[in-house]
């Protein structure tokens, strides 16, 4: 069994999720922090250093939060591989810090006496105890310490109370094993777990000198991915749970009961509680916050709010980072001498960057948001609301503010789906997100409206009408491909929604800026390097290869990207556009809105302010085919419309999705649907369109 | 009460769980949330359409669909 250097001990942070684990962890290292992936899944694996009352270098772990090591989730797995020691490239720890809720001592302990039969030496944190308070809950911790035999110490994340003390608990040298007997086993099960036991070893599933609790584990994990158990040993081990359950049915139903009904032995010897529950802040503000007409208007507020500050307050930081990516741009311009490497950073680079940079403050606007609302407790009554709704196109409440994000941008949207625990709910989350209409194509739906009603032509409230069905066939195709996805592409078991409702509490704020903060980076560096190297290309695509002394319309023409429009022109014909349409298609992969721009390059429409469709639109509108009728005719409009709705073109998103989803497989899977989709709807439009004669 | 399931339970009333069938895997989640025959569990809400449902179990809020709870067994707690 592999274990860490002794001179920096590792020590395990576990605990149920709603703990304050996190908090607790972020209180005692601070930016001490190292976070990475597991291999292979999208769970967060964060490695900090602190140092113990005494001055002794602890390296610290964050494990993900859990109810239990029988793991239902690839969350749940890492931490019962890591706590066994079963995972090669994190050593097991030398000792676990075990966090508990104590307003909910009872459920905390059942996972606290599965960590406790591991037998490594335990520290248990009773946090939250100001809400155990309020419930007129007094937990005995000097006779729950004497009971498990190990120390027990009494903390308030959010304030700091106790940190001193679990300091000092984590400078003993002295730590004994726990004294928690292992749960009884009846003989038959013991048998069968000892049988498996060998076979396992046999394979290799296990090590040599593992303990009946790592057979126990495998045969029970629920979790659908099967993460940190090898395929070959898959079969094996469902042979042997096969029989497991046809000799002794409901086996591990029982020993969940067994485990509880010693919990309550403990309890009732250390815990004293009201018969009736107290009323407490969290009862009454429920009472408002759940209510059937004032709860829907409250999330209404809460939403119009999480608008307001991701559209309007955004709005600033984003002018400021786009004048000063332009100021950047105009600076280096004057520095270097012309030719094609200033070229590059001055239209390749620095827009490219640019590009990604501005969405940060919306990131970082969502991700506060997002934290102050897990952090209170409100996310849970947020996904209450929301469930029935969400239910109807299989998925859960959870799913709900990730998607809505999207409305802004895909990206922190497909990044807030980690808050979804369901693998599947969370991968279709992924999947449908960006189809909402994010912020990105409202430029191009403002500019191809205009060109389909010019203004005056019809009222403003038409126009506006346009635009909200644009919004909503975009959210119906979302709902719909949830339910298709549910229904066909990764059928198999239904995820149950079982949701905890913890009791509200003030927001860590130094814990969630510091979560908002590596959110952020992750962004700016996974994500950034890929569009950046993106931008280049597409940079270089329309400037290569150079003519001489040809407008820059007609380089457009000549470059890759306009052979590129040529190219696809027989593919997009059906659909009433031409080459032309193509290139500004080919340059919206980069991001949807560089369609203006890039149609603004190849019809050579001089316009200094971005915001001023006039010109451009008026030069779309007058446009001729060859052959002298319109090329923006009404069809081609609408056609160009709905392709804008549906199709993925997005360079940032794939590449966050390719991070969140671990593969690009369901990246690829994603940009072929959604295009696949937008091409076909926008083929039957401008055919069954034209074949009506319009 | 008899034959009742958690699903059926009033706002507001307590019960006792009677019996849960075995072997399902959500119903192994409620059971290591806390939730196994014998515990006392009490509907604490339930959201205007129906669902989700709010019950309080050992002092802890968990919200469930009626699916999950319909497989839940319960008994009345008078004299429990």
């Amino acid at each position: 069994m592999s274990t860490s250097a002794p001179d920096t001990p590792l020590i395990a942070i576990v605990g149920n999720p709603n703990s304050g684990k996190t908090t607790l962890f972020n209180l005692l290292t601070g930016l001490k922090q190292k976070v990475a992936n597991y291999p292979g899944v999208t769970v967060e694996k964060k490695i900090g250093e602190c140092y113990s009352q005494h001055g002794k270098k602890l390296r610290l772990i964050d494990l993900p939060g859990a109810y239990s090591l029988n793991a239902r989730s690839p969350d749940e797995a890492v931490l019962r591989d890591v706590l066994l020691g079963r995972r090669p490239e994190t050593p097991r720890p030398d000792r676990v810090v075990c966090v508990i809720d104590s307003a909910n001592l009872e459920r905390n302990l059942y996972m606290v006496s599965q960590v406790l039969e591991l037998g490594l030496p335990t520290i248990l944190v009773l946090n939250m105890i100001d809400v155990a308070a309020q419930r007129e809950w007094h937990i005995d911790a000097k006779r729950l310490s004497e009971e498990l035999g190990v120390p027990v110490v009494q903390t308030n994340a959010v304030t700091g109370a106790g940190l001193i003390e679990l300091k000092l608990t984590l400078s003993r040298e002295d730590l004994a094993a726990p004294q928690w007997e292992n749960a009884a086993l009846p003989e038959g099960v013991r048998a069968a777990l000892e049988h498996s036991r060998d076979e396992l070893r046999q394979t290799g599933a296990i090590h040599t000198r593992s303990s009946l609790l790592e057979p126990l584990y495998l045969l029970s994990d629920h979790d659908p991915t099967h993460y940190g158990i090898a395929d070959s040993q898959m079969a094996r081990i469902h042979e042997l749970r096969g029989r497991m359950e046809a000799d002794f049915p409901g086996w591990e139903d029982a020993l969940v009961a067994e485990r509880y009904r010693r919990i309550e032995e403990l309890c009732a010897k250390v815990l004293k509680r009201p018969d009736q529950e107290i009323e407490t802040i969290t009862t009454k503000l429920d009472r408002i916050l759940l209510h059937p007409v004032l709860g829907f208007v409250n999330l209404l507020l809460v939403l119009g709010l999480l608008f307001f500050l991701i559209f309007k307050v955004a709005e600033g930081p984003m002018g400021w980072i786009e004048t000063g990516f332009g100021a950047l741009g105009s600076w280096v311009e004057g520095l270097m001498s012309p030719g094609d490497f200033r070229d590059l950073i001055v239209n390749g680079v620095v827009p490219g960057v640019g590009g990604v940079v501005i969405f940060l403050p919306q990131i970082l606007i969502l991700f506060f948001f997002i934290g102050i609302m897990e952090d209170t407790g409100y996310m849970s009554r947020l996904a209450f609301i929301m469930d029935w709704a969400m239910s109807k196109v299989g998925l859960n409440g959870k799913s709900f503010l990730p998607f809505l994000s999207s409305y802004a941008c895909a990206i922190p949207g497909v990044m807030a789906a980690r808050t979804i625990d369901s693998p599947k709910d969370r991968l279709i989350t992924i999947l449908i997100a960006p189809l909402a209409s994010c912020s990105a194509r409202l430029p191009v739906y403002s500019l191809l409206i205009g060109v389909l009603f010019p203004a005056g032509r019809v009222s403003a409230w038409v126009q506006a009408g346009i635009m909200l069905g644009l919004y909503a066939l975009g959210t119906f195709g979302a709902f719909f491909f949830a339910w298709v996805f549910n229904k066909c592409v990764m059928k198999g078991s239904a995820s149950p929604m079982i949701l905890e409702m913890p009791a509200y509490k003030m927001p860590a704020i130094r814990s969630i800026l510091l979560h908002v903060w590596q959110r952020a980076r992750m962004f700016l560096v996974r994500a950034g390097t890929i569009i950046l190297g993106i931008s280049i290309l597409i940079w270089a695509a329309s400037t290569y290869p150079k003519t001489q002394g040809d407008t820059s319309a007609q380089q457009m023409e000549h470059s890759f990207a306009g052979r590129a429009g040529k190219f696809i022109e027989p593919a997009i014909a059906p659909l009433g556009y031409d080459w032309k349409i193509g290139i500004g298609l080919i340059g919206s992969f980069a991001a949807r809105e560089v369609f203006n721009s890039t149609m603004g390059v190849v019809y050579a429409v001089e316009s200094e302010d971005d915001d001023n469709l006039a010109p451009l639109r008026d030069k779309l509108a007058g446009e001729r085919r060859p052959g002298g009728g319109l090329v923006y005719t009404p069809l081609v409009c609408i056609s160009l419309l709905v392709f804008y709705v549906f199709a993925m073109q997005c360079v940032s998103t794939v590449a966050i999705v390719r991070r969140e989803t671990g593969s690009w497989k369901w990246a690829l899977f994603q940009l072929g649907y959604m295009t696949g989709t937008a091409y076909l709807l926008s083929l039957l439009i401008f055919q069954i369109g034209s074949a009506l004669g319009f | 009460m008899s034959a009742a399931t958690l699903a059926e339970l009033p706002v507001g009333s307590d019960a006792i769980v009677q019996a849960m069938p075995t072997g399902r895997s959500c119903l192994t989640r409620l059971r290591e949330m806390g939730i196994v025959p014998g515990t006392r569990v009490r509907v604490t809400r339930r959201a205007p359409l129906g669902e989700p449902i709010e019950i309080c179990v050992r002092g802890s809020h968990l919200s469930m669909r009626n699916h999950e709870a319909a497989f839940i067994a319960i008994r009345s707690a008078v004299g429990a």
